[in-house]
């Protein structure tokens, strides 16, 4: 697929004229690309339609590949592969198996949904991201169009949008 | 633009703006380091330094160095081994549970105590794996490989081994959580940066460019390891004081253990966090987001885990009287009255009386107060674990064999030697990480306010 290259970007300085404008450009028939920002802001995805994360369910799945793997370990190695009396107890002592279990489970839930984090949004460390603007990072939200994906819409149309919703400033961006 | 409420204090004081955060934390990042930073890390390598000729010794004679005997075969190593994983107890208490519990102020100082976590847990991790004696032989027999003799497994009824698995789950989830949060803020630093350091940042941020579709599985990302952490971090003090309440040893064999741990490692956590703190803000100038408000929040909370330490302290001699178990009686009256009387009522001053002076407000808001106090509470947390530790030990069930340990310079050098790994560490990370989560004072300078000042 080839990668969109010319944007319209709107540069707004607070999260709050951030979140209207994003209702209203959106109510007047552009489609935004993404906005960046430097911080969370609360409501943002609502706003820009996106649906829930389901990292939460990966997290979920993870942890009960932990639990399972942990017991499934314990008793094989416990009660089958080398039975040992140990302290007067039963072979499959269950609850002497608790804490290692809680740990794995823990353990495989976290590092799994950091992994699925990591791959879902491209994180890694020779990834070469777009930077729209610099000061995405620092103090400004940037919302970025993408021109083709707006064909049936004038350039001349979409900053005059942008500008009624609240942008301190709107520029044109292009990437190789 | 700057919060104001008629409620509550602001969280960062000065009139802040979005751009100014990002100047000042970055700046220490970005500065060349300054003359006092470069003293506290030669003062911390030379600590290192001389601490590692004691490690060299233990491990090239073996334990034998230390002080230990036959009748007390633990004492300054898993003292030292309790305190320092007490220690990292806060840090990931302050981002995990304060985040659940959706308390603000957490912002400006969990990078700094999450870091000091996880560098007080490898200090934890030193005392036993140099205690195996051969650590080059002995570590991996910790983990659950068949050994070279057959199929023998390790002991899954054995609460040490339990803590192999607590502490390193503890160690890595504190890691990537640390981490996870350090991304965003590695970006800020990249898109300030030209040159080298844009490159190695850049690889740090792992391309990090603030999408909302990221920011919001980022948070999601957040929350959820927030709430796996949060039972991860009282389980790993609840399985270290497994590792003496599951033994048969008057004085250890308590059912109080698991809760007045964890309390006793958030309380030594949040001191050694304020020792820390009150010297960042100072020597890195962040006294507008380390405000008196955070170190008052924080002596509260001393407050109240010394409180519960210290009725933990009187219901052990409670049960020990109402038992009528004679050698229980024998440990306690030992404690109080014994060859180590002195240690235990260093422990009783510095963790049960001098905590309630921060009921007074001018001692919780006073820097110099908090400072010297934190020390206190450190010291008497060390004391904590060295009476429970020794004083149950070196008396034990056959008056013949009645003994006292007393420490060798290889036991000290040791300690010193975590010492100097920690805060060579730390400085590390004041001088090449931003100390306060930028993203997160942000995404907080806005939001807590009913009316906004530009």
């Amino acid at each position: 697929m080839e990668r969109d290259t010319h944007f319209v970007l709107g540069v707004y300085d607070d999260e709050d004229v951030l979140l209207h404008a994003v209702e209203k450009v959106r109510g007047s028939g552009v489609k935004i690309h993404e906005v960046y920002s430097p911080y969370p802001v609360h409501g943002l995805e609502h706003v820009l339609g996106y649906k829930r994360s389901r990292l939460p369910i990966a997290a979920f799945l993870f942890g009960m590949l932990g639990t399972s793997l942990a017991l499934t370990m314990q008793f094989y190695m416990m009660k089958f592969d080398w039975p040992m009396i140990i302290g007067g107890k039963d072979y499959a002592a269950f609850p002497d198996f608790i804490p290692v279990t809680f740990e794995m489970t823990v353990l495989l839930a976290a590092f799994g949904m950091v992994g699925v984090f990591m791959v879902s949004s491209n994180l890694k460390p020779w990834a070469q991201p777009r930077i729209f603007d610099e000061r995405s990072t620092d103090d400004k939200h940037i919302m970025a169009v993408d021109i083709a994906n707006n064909g049936s819409m004038d350039l001349a149309k979409i900053k005059e949008i942008l500008k009624s919703s609240g942008a301190s400033e709107v520029n044109e961006k292009s990437f190789e | 633009m700057q919060v104001t409420s008629s409620v509550r204090q602001p969280l960062v004081t000065g009139g802040k703006t979005y751009h100014d955060v990002t100047h000042d934390i970055s700046r220490q990042v970005e500065g060349k380091p300054s003359l006092l930073w470069f003293l506290a890390f030669l003062t911390a390598a030379g600590v290192l330094a001389l601490g590692a000729i004691a490690l060299v010794a233990t491990l090239w004679e073996g334990i034998g160095m230390w002080g230990l005997n036959k009748t007390v075969g633990w004492a300054w190593d898993i003292t030292n081994f309790v305190w320092w994983v007490g220690i990292g107890h806060a840090g990931t208490l302050i981002s995990a549970v304060l985040l659940l519990f959706r308390q603000k102020w957490r912002t400006s100082i969990n990078r700094a105590a999450e870091a000091m976590t996880i560098f007080a847990v490898i200090c934890a991790a030193q005392f036993p794996i140099i205690h195996m004696g051969r650590p080059w032989l002995g570590a991996y027999w910790a983990l659950p490989l068949p050994n070279t003799f057959g199929s023998l497994w390790v002991n899954f009824n054995s609460p040490l081994l339990w803590d192999v698995f607590a502490i390193s789950t503890y160690f890595s989830v504190s890691l990537v959580f640390w981490y996870i949060g350090l991304i965003p803020d590695f970006a800020t630093i990249r898109d300030r940066a030209t040159g080298l350091r844009k490159t190695i940042y850049g690889a740090l941020s792992f391309g990090w460019d603030g999408a909302a579709k990221t920011w919001m599985r980022y948070e999601s990302v957040s929350l959820i390891l927030a709430g796996l952490a949060t039972p991860l971090v009282l389980s790993v003090h609840t399985i270290v004081s497994f590792d003496f309440a599951t033994s048969v040893i008057p004085g250890w064999h308590t059912t109080i253990f698991p809760p007045y741990f964890v309390a006793g490692a958030i309380f030594s956590g949040f001191a050694m966090v304020l020792t820390l703190m009150i010297i960042t803000r100072k020597v890195f100038k962040l006294e507008d987001y380390i405000t008196i408000g955070h170190i008052e929040l924080m002596n509260i909370v001393i407050i109240i885990t010394g409180s519960i330490v210290g009725i933990a302290y009187i219901t052990e001699f409670f049960i020990a009287w109402y038992s009528g178990v004679e050698a229980e009686q024998y440990a306690f009256i030992n404690r109080a009255t014994g060859p180590y009387w002195w240690a235990y009522w260093s422990m009783m001053t510095c963790n049960v009386i001098s905590p309630q002076l921060f009921w007074f407000k001018k001692i919780r808001t006073s820097i110099v107060a908090t400072f010297l106090l934190s020390l206190v509470v450190n010291i008497g947390m060390w004391f904590e674990r060295f009476v429970i530790i020794v004083t149950s030990l070196h008396r034990d069930f056959l008056p013949s064999s009645w003994a006292m340990f007393y420490p060798t310079w290889a036991d000290v050098g040791v300690y010193l030697f975590t010492f100097g790994l920690f805060f060579t560490l730390f400085f590390l990370f004041a001088k090449f990480f931003p100390v306060i989560n930028m993203a997160e004072v942000k995404s907080v300078l806005k939001s807590s306010s009913e009316k906004v000042e530009k």
